[in-house]
């Protein structure tokens, strides 16, 4: 029996079936008709980079090098082919998994593993890299999306025309978060105030151990029409439909159109994070099924086909990958403990009587062992 | 968003905007009006100044503390909000990151608490999230207490739920000049402030100074919302109080004193941080400490109050440090609520019980 409500894959946005063929859109082929060889190898380098730093994060999390670790895994065409279709002056509000995202906005990704390794909360200059921080409330930070672009439309940099200046924002959640009242109160925030933000949900199945099932009767999607948002439901496993739907929401948010709501059907492949073990709550069958889905078998085989992946092109990502991951293990294994003091600082803006006080008395306190003469307990 | 810059009603206040406007010197003036003022001088002099909330717009708010002002400066500076409190908050928080300053209106302190998630995990911690980076400069303008004899929800005293949060400024003015100056300092501040307004003092007329000149945010005093106030001298023993109770404590001086008792009246004006220092150096002269407050002692102000003071003043104190506040119920029904609140008479029974020690 095919699935029904939520798990239906009808009416999906394709341009690449699962087995590399690329199909013919009416609406959306005028977004990737551009994309020449050299466009999508690049989106195909950007998802098996994201790959590598997913395994090797996984592989430092065993090691005990970070405390936990979120996998993208699966989800690399929904982020990569979304975050392609920015423009250097958007805005992105991410949730806790948009690895991703962060790597084509610049980011370095050793700076997300700060977070994960325990030495900062972020890491990374949200402002430089237009990336906001991660957000571990689930759904908070739509608001904050919806909020950024609220802002952005009062400074007019929607519908000028100017490519430089119109500004979209993006906000990334999972199917989880629609159950959220934030992401529905984002939801009425973008609709009464058109404002220029693509809400992008990664339905990737599972919210932990609850299924979509356990979030909708519907499909995803079916919540942006209800509050007068228009909404699309793509293969999230297909970089180039991912591409196609949020470069024409991003255009909709940047010349005043207003908001889009983006349900990108895709599977996490992983854990939820390393704490989670998926083989409770789900068969190894449904994993197979998806697995013969794999957003990167699936652009490679369509570059294949196409003559476009060449030996020297193949050597030089293997290259890649492996710089990457000694990149990776060199600098999360150097991070330091962060200096005690550092424990007080930017709690506020401005002095305030208490923390000062309360960073006094520890510095008392633990210059108190050295007087001693115990020595640093540091 | 709404590009509406002129509202109907326009035509009919424009003689009071124009008094309004002119209004300088000390002025006889209501708390609501002392806010709605200093609201206009934040608006005047920040265009990224921003009034968010539910009918703050035509309506003025429900206690009229934003009327006019949405004529006054358009739709898209005093913006009338969706009934969601975390809606609002959290797309303030958006707009801050921005480069707006955007100063909400909670309607009634007992709904605050769908926003509380907003204001808790996220407005108070980007700052430090951020290692600095971001700044949020939201001011969460909250009605509380009671008094006025309302329904269920509409006269709580949440304000150490966010005192107890670090990366929030949480303030409470007691008289209409103190509001007038305090509005705008919060607006100034570069952190989130929960700014706890007494709405059973909305009413109550005080003399302003229109024209006092605000602190200088980068001077050592910073915005001038750390401190508290002595605001009656005295020698017996010292009342603490905060916002509504302020006037409650004065009046119990009052009273006091025909019995030969010099009572001291400490307004904290603030919460976070609370100004310790001005309270431990009252109860050094005074050697006795009550503190009091509307919300539910348990946990309460007093009990902040009074474990620091004991810390600091031990060896001064001639009597344990006395709390009086609200029981540990869900606020009671209007028609008991003056039960609950700490009126005139349970204070003086605490200032005797000080004095028996």
């Amino acid at each position: 029996m095919s699935p029904t409500g939520p798990l239906t894959d009808d009416g999906l946005v394709r341009l690449l079936t699962h087995t590399g063929e690329r199909v013919s859109h009416p609406e959306y082929d005028r977004y990737v008709d551009h994309l020449d060889d050299h466009a999508l190898l690049g989106l195909l380098r950007d998802m098996v980079i994201v790959r590598r730093f997913d395994t090797e994060a996984t592989s430092l999390q065993r090691q005990g090098e970070l405390a936990l670790f979120a996998q993208g895994l699966g989800q690399e065409a929904a982020q990569v082919g979304s975050g392609r279709a920015l423009a250097p002056q958007d805005h992105v509000f991410p949730s806790y998994r948009e690895h991703g995202v962060a790597h084509v906005r610049g980011v370095d990704l050793t700076d997300v593993l700060r977070l994960f390794r325990g030495v900062d909360h972020g890491g990374w200059d949200s402002a430089a890299h237009r990336f906001h921080l991660y957000t571990l409330v689930i759904g908070s930070h739509t608001l904050h999306a919806t909020g950024y672009a609220m802002g952005v439309q009062r400074d007019g940099d929607v519908g000028t025309g100017d490519p430089t200046r119109d500004t979209a924002v993006i906000t990334y959640f999972g199917d989880g978060a629609t159950s959220q009242g934030d992401v529905n109160e984002a939801l009425v925030f973008a609709a009464v105030n058109n404002a220029p933000v693509v809400l992008f949900c990664q339905n990737n199945q599972w919210a932990i151990s609850e299924p979509t099932t356990r979030q909708a009767r519907v499909p995803l999607a079916d919540r942006g029409p209800g509050f007068g948002v228009p909404s699309v439901r793509v293969d999230g496993n297909d970089v180039l439909a991912t591409y196609a739907v949020t470069t024409q929401a991003l255009e909709r948010a940047r010349s005043g159109g207003g908001p889009t709501f983006i349900e990108a059907f895709t599977y996490r492949m992983g854990a939820h994070t390393t704490s989670d073990d998926p083989s409770r709550y789900r068969s190894s069958a449904e994993e197979e099924y998806w697995r013969q889905r794999d957003p990167i078998d699936r652009l490679g085989t369509y570059l294949q086909l196409r003559g476009a992946v060449t030996p020297e092109f193949l050597a030089g990502l293997e290259a890649e990958g492996e710089a990457l991951g000694e990149h990776i293990r060199a600098t999360v294994r150097t991070m330091g403990r962060p200096s005690t003091a550092s424990m007080f600082e930017h709690v506020y803006a401005t002095p305030h009587s208490v923390v000062e006080s309360e960073r006094a008395w520890f510095e008392r306190y633990e210059a108190s062992f050295l007087d001693a003469g115990e020595g640093s307990h540091r | 968003m709404t590009t509406t810059t002129e509202t109907p009603n326009a035509q009919p206040a424009a003689a009071r905007k124009a008094t309004e406007k002119t209004l300088t010197g000390v002025q006889k003036l209501p708390m609501a009006k002392a806010i709605n003022l200093g609201l206009r001088r934040a608006l005047e002099r920040d265009a990224k100044t921003l009034l968010m909330g539910e009918d703050i717009g035509q309506l003025g708010g429900v206690f009229r503390v934003t009327d006019g002002l949405q004529r006054d400066f358009g739709a898209d500076r005093v913006v009338d909000t969706p009934l969601a409190e975390s809606g609002i908050v959290g797309t303030a928080i958006g707009l801050a990151l921005r480069g707006y300053r955007p100063v909400l209106e909670i309607q009634f302190d007992g709904f605050i608490f769908p926003a509380f998630d907003q204001i808790t995990t996220q407005l108070s911690k980007m700052h430090y999230r951020s290692r600095g980076r971001l700044t949020l400069p939201v001011v969460i303008r909250v009605p509380f207490g009671g008094g006025i004899g309302a329904v269920e929800h509409h006269s709580e005293s949440p304000e150490v739920l966010f005192a107890h949060t670090a990366g929030l400024r949480v303030v409470s003015p007691s008289t209409p000049a103190e509001a007038f100056t305090m509005i705008q300092q919060a607006i100034a501040s570069p952190d989130p402030v929960l700014f706890f307004e007494p709405k059973g003092r909305y009413w109550e007329k005080g003399e302003v100074d229109l024209d006092a000149p605000l602190a200088d945010p980068h001077t050592p005093d910073g915005l001038g919302l750390d401190k508290a106030r002595v605001v009656r001298s005295g020698t017996d023993v010292t009342l603490v109080a905060h916002g509504p109770t302020v006037a409650t404590a004065l009046k119990a001086a009052e009273a006091a004193a025909t019995d030969g008792t010099s009572v001291e009246v400490v307004d904290l004006r603030t919460l976070s941080p609370l100004d310790t220092a001005t309270i431990a150096e009252s109860v050094r002269r005074t050697r006795r400490c009550i503190v009091i407050h509307e919300a539910p002692v348990l946990y309460g102000t007093g009990a902040e109050v009074a474990a620091r003071i004991t810390e600091e003043c031990f060896f001064h104190l001639e009597a344990p440090v006395l709390r009086v506040g609200g029981f540990h119920m869900p606020y009671p029904v209007a028609k008991l609520e003056h039960e609950y609140l700490p009126g005139l008479d349970r204070v003086l029974d605490a200032i005797d019980r000080s004095l028996a020690f």
